[in-house]
């Protein structure tokens, strides 16, 4: 054990070259960095840099293969979460694991390693909870409570250990604005009270209005460690994916065309106890104009994109292209009448895993590209589209015959992306266009939609991420409940306003809606 | 030391073809070790349920007769588990499909040649498929498992056989005894040579793997069922109808049951008694896994799965061993395809230095 400098000024965790190997990948190499008591520390990079690993073996849900933690100066070997908890470090995932038909107190009592009577932890969840100033009903049902509030639960999970050391993985992801706000102030308040905080994101704005440190990683390997505040949003991304940032082209001064894909008082049942039924939604969308359509994750996104995908049917004048009236018909019709869409899954829903590209190819584009005749796939022209696809798509592939699941996310979503684009469909909707993908292959896909939309077909996207939806679209309308609020233009868009519209009556009414300027200029 | 699995980037198309040789391989070995066990010799005992058929010529009209109903049965079964549409009872169907080709040659009498036993044929293949209709409706009208109704009714049909063999259908010259009267020549299936008694439904088994064989790789129907079967949201997604899916792929399943049981029935029985069920119907569950799902695959695992069943009688009286002992092989090779299936999508790696642990306390 190494001599322990003054308390004061030791790291409270020191990771000295960590290097993971999976099969096939080097997750992390050589990572070194500190975190002191107190910091709030950034971890920053694209999907696949090798943040997750890192925190993993943090938190000791996997092992490092060289390298050491060090915990307040001492070398630690962290078997699992639960010794990390006895340390000290909280965690609050990503996807969150909570019981939807549990209560919230049902749902903290199971994750805590000692049992604690249930009047007990009441009154500990309920002091953590004022202390911080998270607002949360103990006896509520989890299923009925918003994503943000759903948050809070994992966050009272962690805080009820007294954690020295809390890990949060992307939480803003699916919260709006003043979701995001308010878990500022919880986390900067905790920062404030001597515990570390590992904050990984790829939000750039949100590390510069909320971080001390920024440690970026590309490949798995450290690329720098800088000041977020010194730095600009652009200076980070560029260090992040390790070139230039390319702007979105668009073409100056776009005609919009006459409406195209006109949606009328479209109502779709729910789908199961925890899913979203539709209720009544209108928009029209012009040719060349791209829609778009924001709101918290769970609220009818997906059951939209199967009513206008023709997966799930309504009533014949609830979708109507071009004035035909389509509602009522089948996904392969509405393909053939240049309606093309993109789900937000990309494994196993617009894509099969075990197939070839070749084979996937199949799926969307038979019909439109005369892949089949007489009950017969020909499958020679399969795959030459296949290869078109790959080529204008820069799909990092072995050709047409790679299987879908041996492609990164974002390579296979720039495949499916493509697979629908370059059918040159009249109406596209897609949802979570980049979700996965690394930022490159994000502004590529961004710009086929761009180029698309100036081919004067309408698109619509439908996506939980803000940021995207402001720099793509011409006009936004946001979805809450089943709901879609009244289109508007995105130039002059208030992100206050969205961001109310996003918590609807959904969120917490009692919450302070306001929008802090440092929040607001950041978009 | 221990063995990890590691899962692998994308699955092992060498351990697809790979492990079903392997299961035979592996049951032969531990056949060898039990049956030396139990004091029996059992290097003699395999070899003659495994080899012994292959080797003798004058075996291989056995060895073929067995095969192609199992060759038959197994492509219509693969059809449907490819779809994830688990039909087991295709010895019901089986039964069914030679009981209507046995009732169009009762109604035709004495009439006969070439559209009478046309009509007997095309009469197996509709009962069957409407015998395997009864689940696929259950299945996408009620979503009752297609697994339990389609197995019990393997039992009504054993019902239906009872009645009809021993009440309206008995033969009149029979004396008393609970069979249909012999096929007249007119009524039956040609030989392919004479003077043996390989049928032309052997033929039809050989060439059927090879139309299946195209129907699922290069149709769309083949797609279809290949994409329900990997991933039914993107089969919806894609605009196939999972419910004409679950019909079809039951319907080719009872239709090539019945098929394989009229085959049967005009070409190698000539008459229909209590002792028809054949368990065919069952077996072809194994050829059809055996085979990897796969036309060409169905061909050579029913004629590895034959072997046995030809194997078995000739270790029955040249090593004193039941008869029986080939249904445990057959299942043994069941067992071992299942169980190595994982080694495709994983592999085994053998990890050596354990890690220290050190803290957390």
């Amino acid at each position: 054990m190494t001599p322990s400098p003054s308390p004061a000024d030791q790291p409270r965790l020191e990771l000295v070259g960590i290097t993971k190997r999976f099969p096939g990948v080097l997750a992390n190499d050589q990572v070194s960095f500190t975190v002191r008591p107190g910091e709030i520390h950034a971890l920053l990079g694209e999907n696949g840099a090798g943040k997750s690993t890192l925190v993993k073996m943090i938190y000791g849900i996997q092992q490092p293969d060289a390298g050491e933690i060090r915990w307040n100066g001492a070398r630690m070997v962290i078997p699992s979460p639960k010794a990390a908890r006895k340390l000290g470090i909280g965690m609050v995932f990503q996807h969150f694991s909570l019981f939807e038909a549990m209560t919230v107190l049902e749902n903290i009592a199971l994750g805590m390693d000692a049992s604690i009577p249930a009047r007990d932890l009441e009154q500990k969840i309920l002091s953590v909870m004022d202390q911080y100033g998270l607002k949360l009903e103990p006896h509520r049902i989890v299923s009925t409570l918003s994503v943000g509030e759903r948050q809070r639960i994992e966050i009272v999970r962690a805080l009820l250990l007294n954690p020295n050391l809390l890990i949060m993985d992307e939480p803003t992801s699916v919260l709006t604005p003043q979701e995001v706000e308010q878990l500022f102030v919880v986390l900067r308040k905790l920062a404030s009270e001597g515990c570390s905080i590992l904050y990984i994101s790829h939000k750039l704005h949100e590390i510069k209005a909320l971080c001390d440190t920024a440690t970026i990683l590309r490949g798995g390997k450290l690329v720098a460690t800088c000041n977020p505040a010194a730095e600009t949003s652009r200076s980070m991304a560029e260090m992040m994916i390790g070139g230039s940032l390319k702007d979105i082209q668009r073409g100056a001064g776009r005609e919009m065309g006459a409406a195209k894909l006109v949606v009328h008082d479209l109502c779709v049942p729910k789908d199961g106890p925890f899913g979203t039924a539709l209720k009544g939604i209108n928009f029209s969308v012009r040719a060349g104009e791209i829609f778009g359509i924001a709101g918290v994750a769970g609220n009818g996104q997906n059951a939209l994109l199967l009513a206008l995908s023709g997966e799930v049917t309504a009533q014949s004048d609830a979708v109507q292209v071009d004035g035909a009236k389509i509602g009522a018909t089948s996904a392969k019709a509405r393909r053939l009448g240049g309606m093309a869409s993109v789900p937000e899954e990309r494994n196993g829903h617009a894509a099969v895993p075990e197939f070839t590209l070749s084979e996937n190819a199949v799926l969307t584009a038979r019909d439109r590209l005369g892949m089949v005749s007489n009950g017969m796939i020909n499958f020679g022209s399969a795959k030459t589209y296949a290869g078109e696809v790959i080529r204008a798509f820069s799909v990092k592939a072995t050709g047409p015959g790679a299987f879908a699941e041996s492609l990164s996310g974002g390579n296979l979503q720039k495949f499916i992306m493509g697979r629908e684009i370059m059918q040159k469909p009249q109406v596209l909707v897609v949802s979570q266009p980049t979700w996965g993908v690394d930022a490159g292959a994000a502004g590529a896909i961004h710009q086929a939609l761009v180029d698309l939309a100036a081919t004067g077909s309408a698109i619509v996207v439908i996506s939980q991420d803000l940021d995207e939806l402001l720099s793509l679209c011409d006009t936004l309308a946001v979805i809450n409940e089943g709901h879609l609020s009244p289109p508007m233009p995105v130039a002059g868009a208030n992100i206050e306003e969205i961001g109310l519209l996003m918590g609807g009556v959904h969120g917490d009414p009692t919450a302070d809606v306001h929008v802090s300027k440092e929040v607001a200029d950041a978009y | 030391m221990r063995i990890k699995l590691e899962r692998r980037p994308s699955p092992s198309r060498t351990m697809l073809v790979v492990t079903p040789i392997a299961s035979v391989i592996v049951t032969m070995l531990i056949g060898m070790v039990v049956f030396d066990l139990m004091g029996i010799d059992g290097t003699r005992a395999v070899k003659d349920i495994f080899l012994t058929p292959l080797l003798l010529s004058y075996k291989w009209q056995d060895v073929a007769l067995k095969a192609a109903p199992l060759i038959i049965i197994a492509l219509g079964l693969s059809v449907g588990n490819r779809a994830q549409v688990w039909n087991i009872g295709a010895e019901g169907q089986y039964i069914v499909g030679a009981l209507a080709a046995a009732g169009i040659g009762i109604a035709a009498g004495t009439a006969g040649g070439f559209f009478v036993i046309l009509a007997m044929v095309l009469a197996g293949i509709l009962f069957g498929a409407l015998y395997a209709l009864i689940p696929a409706v259950l299945k996408t009208r009620w979503d009752v498992n297609e697994i339990l109704s389609s197995l019990m009714l393997t039992y009504v049909s054993y019902q239906i056989l009872g009645f009809l063999v021993g009440g309206p259908w008995k033969d009149p010259n029979g004396r008393n005894f609970p069979a249909t009267a012999p096929l007249a020549e007119n009524q039956s299936l040609p030989l392919l040579f004479s003077g043996s008694t390989v049928h032309l439904g052997v033929l039809i088994a050989l060439i059927l793997p090879f139309v299946f064989w195209v129907m699922m790789s290069r149709s769309v129907f083949g797609y279809q069922v290949r994409v329900v079967g990997s991933a039914p949201q993107a089969a919806r997604h894609g605009g196939f109808d999972a419910k004409q899916t679950v019909w079809i792929a039951m319907l080719i399943g009872g239709g090539m049951a019945g098929l394989a049981g009229a085959l049967e029935f005009t070409g190698a029985l000539k008459a229909i008694n209590l002792g028809f069920p054949s368990g065919y119907g069952f077996t072809a569950i194994i050829v059809a896994f055996l085979g990897r799902l796969h036309p060409i695959g169905c061909l050579i695992a029913g004629i590895v799965l034959a072997v046995t069943y030809v194997g078995g009688q000739v270790a029955q009286t040249s090593v004193h061993i039941p008869n029986s002992t080939a249904g445990i092989f057959q299942a043994m090779m069941l067992f071992f395809i299942l169980a190595s299936d994982i080694l495709i999508r994983y592999r085994l790696r053998i990890v050596t230095a354990a890690k220290p642990v050190v803290a957390g306390e």
